[in-house]
């Protein structure tokens, strides 16, 4: 109800004032207190969780009482023989299912805005994965990985003797990490499309004067201006890979032993055993953890942008 | 412009009665409806395991007949440490149910009793429990709980048909074991059965070993939570070291890593496994999926390097308790069903819902004659004194990664050794948030 009285501010002053003091700088039409009801929101929902966790992570903590103890939960944290595993694999996640979402998403965008019979309809099945629940998927794929489930199956019809998927401990955390691609590859491919879609007309018609080969049209055009749409999904796919949780909890829960534990997994089980303070000095560790991979990345790519 | 202003007031009105019926609603839920209709509701928070719930609405049922004026309504809750954290995040904020069951003894310690739970020491029904319980819900000389369900052993269930087809005997000691299992590989019959897919199947061998630690050293318990000894030792390490030789010997079944218990126990009653290290608590489930097998599982207890000392492991019931936020007409009412079911006649509503899988925890119960076999193996040795309460019975340390580390070495991707150390660092953590001494 506020926007509507907006408009009558503005144009209030502006209409009436004949010369505005060109020196000194106007003061905003609006009054502060307008941000307040925002203000308080961010206040009370972010700010002060964000720094209550800090607080937090330097305490033994019931929920109700709490006893300080400097950094002894960063140092059990880092002292963790999980930690390691963990984060070499949330490593390998972020990267595997960063990857191939870019480059299949690529693959498919391209085939996808070729002139095909069944677009649309092509379109929309590439997508329809992302609408799912995460949780709803790894269930359905636990069970279809299945060392005697319907994948081996089908692969023991073609004479292929499937692994064992999720219960060998060296491909767990890959077979999660490909469910996880085929889950969001789909919104990687719509980024891509819009991307491509988005480049003028005519850097293809003078490519097809100067008669350049379709790899060429792709490599001189499409990959370079599809560029902030490449950004796009490598920032998205690689904080999803990097806080991923869901799907891993759902298909493995870390399983077997440890061999497929992601840094926020082993957060959530010392949560769940009661570990209150030490799940918290977990959570500031995997904050600054993605901050610190993904904020230079973002700047790295946002100065690209402006090269280009 | 006037429909935007005329609005304000209109909004703020709204606001402030959904503020004035949301505050309504919340204090009427927590006094319950004791108020309207006379009548009390009670509600009763349990685990969704069948041997939980099947006992429980029994017991709902059968104490609201009795007193008509009460209702006890049973809700459920997901087990092992999903239901850990929903029970401990529940009292956290006081939003737990009336009444609640949840393990005795090293989880319940976790609970923080003396802040969260109402004592019940001067209760009637108090001097009716068992001596051999009353540690595992006390806090010095308070008492928090009753036995809720039937105690159970812990160790090895066999097929008798296998056994006796075989000619073997039950074995008393470990060598004995392994050398009926070399004779059972041999037959073509799956000499252990592991379910790791439920990846808590795994922690047996290891905790119901605990028979042979405190047979060899009888303060063991105490010295494991004063700190002074650990898992990497003799004797505790033996444990995993087992486990470690299972696998390495090949005698588990070639689907372990991928099945659950379900399959697991069924595999044992159709005789295609010989044995499955699980809790004795499993027979009650024999009796709904395969009730024409039921006697030809057995139990025995975990054989260890004595055949002299030869015993099992048990493990005591599941405890009600009543958390503070209970309060008023709910708290008399609650206090009655808790009496009710630390009474013979609450054992026998139980037994009737569902079978008991040991003897009962409360004195005067008594159970029927007709019991499955397992259960008839584990009475006896409760009858001889062979047994032993499990550790987390006797001290309040136990670390939240045991059932990840046992399948690891039980799949050997760890050596024995290495596991038994990694529980130990695992297991400190848990002594440290509870602020014990000699852990720092």
């Amino acid at each position: 109800m506020s926007t509507e009285v907006k408009p009558r501010q503005t144009v209030g002053p502006a209409v009436t004032a004949p010369a505005p003091p060109p020196a000194v700088r106007r003061k905003s039409p609006y009054p502060y207190w307008f941000c307040l009801p925002a203000a308080v929101i961010f206040f009370v929902f972010f700010v002060v969780p964000t720094f209550s966790s800090f607080f937090f992570s330097l305490t033994r903590w019931d929920l109700t009482t709490w006893e300080f103890i400097g950094l002894d939960n960063y140092v059990n944290f880092f002292q963790e023989s999980a930690l390691l595993t963990s984060l070499k694999n949330t490593l390998i996640y972020a990267v595997v299912t960063c990857g191939l979402k870019v480059v299949l998403g690529m693959l498919l965008a391209l085939l996808l805005t070729s002139q095909i019979i069944a677009r649309g309809f092509l379109r929309s099945v590439v997508f329809f994965p992302v609408l799912v629940s995460t949780i709803g998927v790894g269930l359905t794929f636990q069970v279809l990985m299945d060392p005697s489930g319907l994948i081996n199956d089908g692969l023991a019809l073609v004479g292929i003797n499937g692994p064992a998927w999720l219960v060998d401990p060296k491909t767990a955390l890959l077979s999660v990490a490909l469910v996880d691609v085929w889950k969001g590859v789909g919104l990687a491919t719509v980024i891509f499309i819009a991307g491509i879609v988005s480049i003028p007309r005519e850097y293809f018609e003078a490519a097809a004067v100067d008669g350049a080969s379709a790899f060429q049209r792709f490599r001189r055009i499409i990959l370079p201006l599809s560029r902030p749409a490449t950004t796009t999904v490598i920032i998205l796919a690689l904080i999803g890979g990097l806080r991923s949780f869901d799907l891993i909890w759902a298909m493995t829960r870390g399983g077997p032993g440890f061999t497929s534990d992601v840094i926020a997994s082993v957060i959530y089980k010392q949560y769940q055993a009661g570990f209150y303070g030490l799940s918290t000095a977990g959570n500031v560790v995997l904050f600054i953890l993605v901050t610190a991979i993904v904020f230079p990345l973002f700047r790295y790519f946002a100065r690209q942008e402006v090269d280009l | 412009m006037r429909f935007a202003t005329s609005w304000r007031p209109v909004s703020l009105l709204a606001a402030t009665l959904a503020c004035i019926l949301a505050l309504g609603a919340c204090s009427s839920g927590s006094l319950g409806s004791s108020d309207e209709g006379g009548g009390t509701t009670l509600t009763f928070l349990v685990d969704n395991s069948e041997g939980s719930t099947k006992p429980a609405q029994g017991l709902a049922e059968a104490f609201h007949a009795k007193n008509p004026d009460i209702t006890v309504q049973v809700q459920q809750r997901p087990g092992g440490a999903e239901g850990d954290n929903i029970v401990k995040t529940r009292l956290s904020t006081g939003e737990m149910t009336d009444v609640f069951l949840y393990n005795s003894g090293s989880l319940f310690q976790a609970l923080n009793p003396q802040k969260n739970l109402v004592p019940l020491t001067g209760e009637s029904w108090a001097n009716q429990v068992e001596d051999i319980f009353k540690p595992t819900v006390s806090v010095g000389s308070e008492l928090y709980g009753a036995p809720i369900t039937s105690s159970f052993g812990g160790g090895i269930l066999y097929n008798k048909k296998v056994y006796e087809k075989l000619g073997l005997q039950v074995p008393t000691t470990w060598a004995e074991f392994m050398a009926n299992n070399a004779k059972i590989k041999a037959a073509g019959i799956d000499p252990v059965i592991q379910s790791y897919q439920d990846t808590w199947t795994s922690q047996l061998l290891v905790l119901a070993d605990y028979h042979n630690i405190a047979a060899t050293d009888p303060g063991w318990a105490q010295k494991y939570t004063a700190g002074q000894v650990k898992y990497a030792q003799d004797p505790a390490v033996k444990g995993f070291q087992r486990l470690e030789e299972v696998h390495k010997a090949g005698y588990e079944n070639k689907d372990y890593r991928s099945i659950k218990f379900e399959k697991g126990i069924s595999l044992l009653a159709a005789g295609k496994g010989a044995h499955y290290p699980m809790l004795g608590v499993v027979v009650g489930n024999l009796a709904t999926s395969d009730p024409e097998h039921i006697n030809d599982v057995g139990f025995f207890g975990q054989p260890g390097d004595d055949a002299a000392k030869a015993g099992a492991t048990i493990w005591m019931p599941a405890g009600l308790y009543i958390p503070k936020s209970t309060e008023g007409a709910q708290l008399e009412a609650a206090k009655k069903f808790v009496a009710f079911v630390a009474s013979p006649e609450g054992c026998e509503v139980q037994t009737k819902a569902f079978p008991p899988s040991g003897p009962y925890m409360v004195k005067g119960c008594e159970l029927p004659a007709e019991v499955p076999a397992a259960v008839k193996d584990m009475v006896a040795y409760v009858k001889a004194g062979k047994i032993t309460p499990a550790l987390e019975f006797s001290s309040p340390v136990k670390g939240p990664a045991l059932e990840q580390i046992t399948v690891e070495v039980g799949s050997g991707l760890r050596s024995a050794a290495d596991g038994a150390a990694l529980y130990d660092k695992d297991v400190k953590k848990q002594a440290q948030q509870l602020g014990l001494k000699g852990w720092s």
